[in-house]
């Protein structure tokens, strides 16, 4: 059967110069890969957390409190203290997976950032690609130390408070600022030399483009009213609530009322569940719309049709819009909000990986055009 | 490159550097302490209790309530610093294409400059004085860049083209 000749898409270019600006292995490719690959990581790891540790550990919270509250009531204070011990465990367990995710997830938007300004950073090839490498180094490290902290402790370690995965991941994040700091310098010369380094990202007009830069400006813009909203209305209310709720909880405890012990950690519950979904929902929807924004740039580079790049679009915008409106509707809807709210930031998730099968594709066909060409250049030379 | 873009791309440089010191340095030298204290507030507040000893456990959970209050603005400004140089450095790479005079897009770039120094700043601030100024300061600074932003994207939305 004859082999059907399949057009190439009719969006992607590869003119000279700009696929002189996505050379292999270039610093450019390879913030653009690893950026793109860090936030999917990112978001895979947050679903996982949010689906089969998050809710889990919130009831491992109330029951630790539970058991405080009872200590109080027996007036057994070495019991008050191994409860909080365990609280304790379980708070660091939920925050370092938290902030794992956050900063997988954040250094992959520094990735794609820098993948936008290297044409302005004024360094050399080699340096450049140096730095690349020990950027991606640091963001991997970074998380994977935050991730340890939990299980590896304090354990041999010279310091009173810091464990060795901490100094991983700190290490980790000293090295992202120096790579900065070089990167603030090779910008500073290039505006003292006005000279580029590589070629811009081409000017584009497409749909894809055009939607995920507005889109992820008005994405943004949403996050910061309901950022400005939730510290004008309800941090400060919060924050009172919270020391209200223990002050009640104790007293209850102390006389020996453990109903009210209990109404009063299932408010704390809730107030706690009230604050996290706000603070998700404010920090997830000004990621979507920044990432949203990156991605527009690097539109060019993905290698499919128009209405492929399109398809994933819409699923990044839609699931963007999702993820934070049903975290914010956990409130009311419990679970079923939640399951929602996961199925947002897999969209994002699928989105992300069909965009980066679009990069592979393009890298793909110019690395073997290069090649094509440098052997018929060796052909004529013969 | 206009004055607008480099205000944007060089200021979301420093501003990231400037977030990420602020990070590194408040990791080592005290968020593992400020954690211990919080836990240990909280924890003495309930052992006090169980003593029966209620001015104790009243002061402890004082003490649990301000580090805590200071705890969630240091780490606010640190993620807020660096979000916002992230956000200045994207608008920088295409700030071109906000559709004003050079004269509107620095005057709008210098608002979203100022407002990201501006409300991290006065967010940090709150955990000397928790005074009204600090708020009032925080309030204008995240309206800087609020308004900035809804300028920016008003301009994306224009049509014609302006160099």
């Amino acid at each position: 059967m004859p082999a059907i000749p399949r057009p190439f898409p009719d969006s992607a270019s590869f003119a000279p110069t700009f696929a002189a600006g996505f050379a292999p292995m270039s610093a450019r490719r390879l913030y653009v890969f690893a950026g793109i690959a860090l936030i999917a990581g990112g978001l895979l790891f947050g679903d996982i957390f949010a689906v089969f540790i998050l809710h889990q550990n919130a009831a491992r919270q109330g029951e630790a409190l539970i058991a405080a509250s009872r200590a109080i009531a027996a007036g057994n204070a070495v019991a008050v203290n191994e409860s909080f011990s365990h609280l304790g465990n379980v708070l660091e367990d939920r925050g370092t997976k938290v902030d794992a995710h956050a900063h997988m997830i954040g250094v992959g938007y520094l990735a794609l950032l820098l993948a936008l300004v290297q044409p302005y950073i004024a360094l050399s090839r080699r340096t450049k690609k140096s730095l690349a490498a020990l950027f991606i180094a640091g963001g991997v490290l970074l998380p994977v130390g935050i991730f340890l902290i939990h299980y590896i402790g304090l354990t041999g370690s010279p310091f009173s408070a810091i464990g060795w995965a901490s100094v991983l991941a700190d290490s980790a994040g000293a090295l992202l600022i120096l790579v900065l700091i070089l990167q603030a310098w090779g910008f500073w010369k290039y505006v003292r030399s006005r000279q580029m380094s590589e070629p811009e990202l081409p000017d584009q007009d497409s749909m894809s483009h055009r939607a995920l830069l507005t889109g992820g400006t008005i994405l943004i813009l949403l996050g910061f009213l309901h950022g400005a909203y939730y510290a004008g209305a309800l941090l400060y209310e919060h924050e009172r609530m919270e020391t209200a709720i223990l002050q009640r909880l104790i007293s209850a405890a102390t006389v020996g009322n453990l109903d009210a012990a209990t109404a009063e950690i299932n408010n704390f519950g809730n107030l706690a569940g009230a604050r996290a979904v706000n603070i998700a929902a404010h920090a997830h929807i000004i990621e979507f719309g920044l990432l949203a924004m990156l991605l527009s740039f690097v539109q060019p580079f993905v290698f499919l049709s128009e209405k492929w790049k399109r398809r994933w679009v819409k699923l990044l915008l839609g699931g963007s819009v999702i993820l934070p409106v049903f975290v914010l509707l956990e409130l009311k809807l419990g679970m079923l909000a939640g399951g929602i709210a996961d199925i947002g930031g897999l969209m994002v998730m699928v989105s992300l990986v069909g965009m980066l099968v679009g990069i592979l594709r393009y890298s793909g066909g110019l690395d073997v055009a290069e090649t094509d060409l440098a052997e018929a250049d060796a052909a004529e030379d013969a | 490159m206009t004055g607008s873009r480099k205000l944007l791309i060089l200021g979301g440089m420093a501003f990231a550097a400037l977030g990420m010191l602020y990070g590194l340095q408040y990791a080592l030298l005290v968020e593992h302490q400020t954690l211990d204290h919080m836990g240990g507030s909280l924890s003495q507040s309930f052992a006090a209790a169980a003593s029966r000893n209620a001015g104790e456990s009243r002061a402890a959970l004082e003490q649990y309530g301000e580090t805590k209050y200071d705890y969630v603005r240091q780490v606010d400004a640190h993620s807020h610093w660096i979000g916002l140089a992230t956000l200045m450095i994207v608008l920088g790479v295409i700030f071109e294409r906000v559709n004003f005079s050079e004269g509107i897009r620095q005057l709008v770039a210098f608002s979203l400059l100022a407002g990201s120094a501006l409300f991290p700043l006065a967010v940090i601030l709150q955990t000397y004085h928790h005074g009204a100024v600090w708020k009032a300061l925080a309030v204008f600074g995240s309206g800087l860049v609020i308004a900035a932003l809804a300028a920016t994207a008003w301009g994306f939305a224009r049509p014609g083209t302006t160099g």
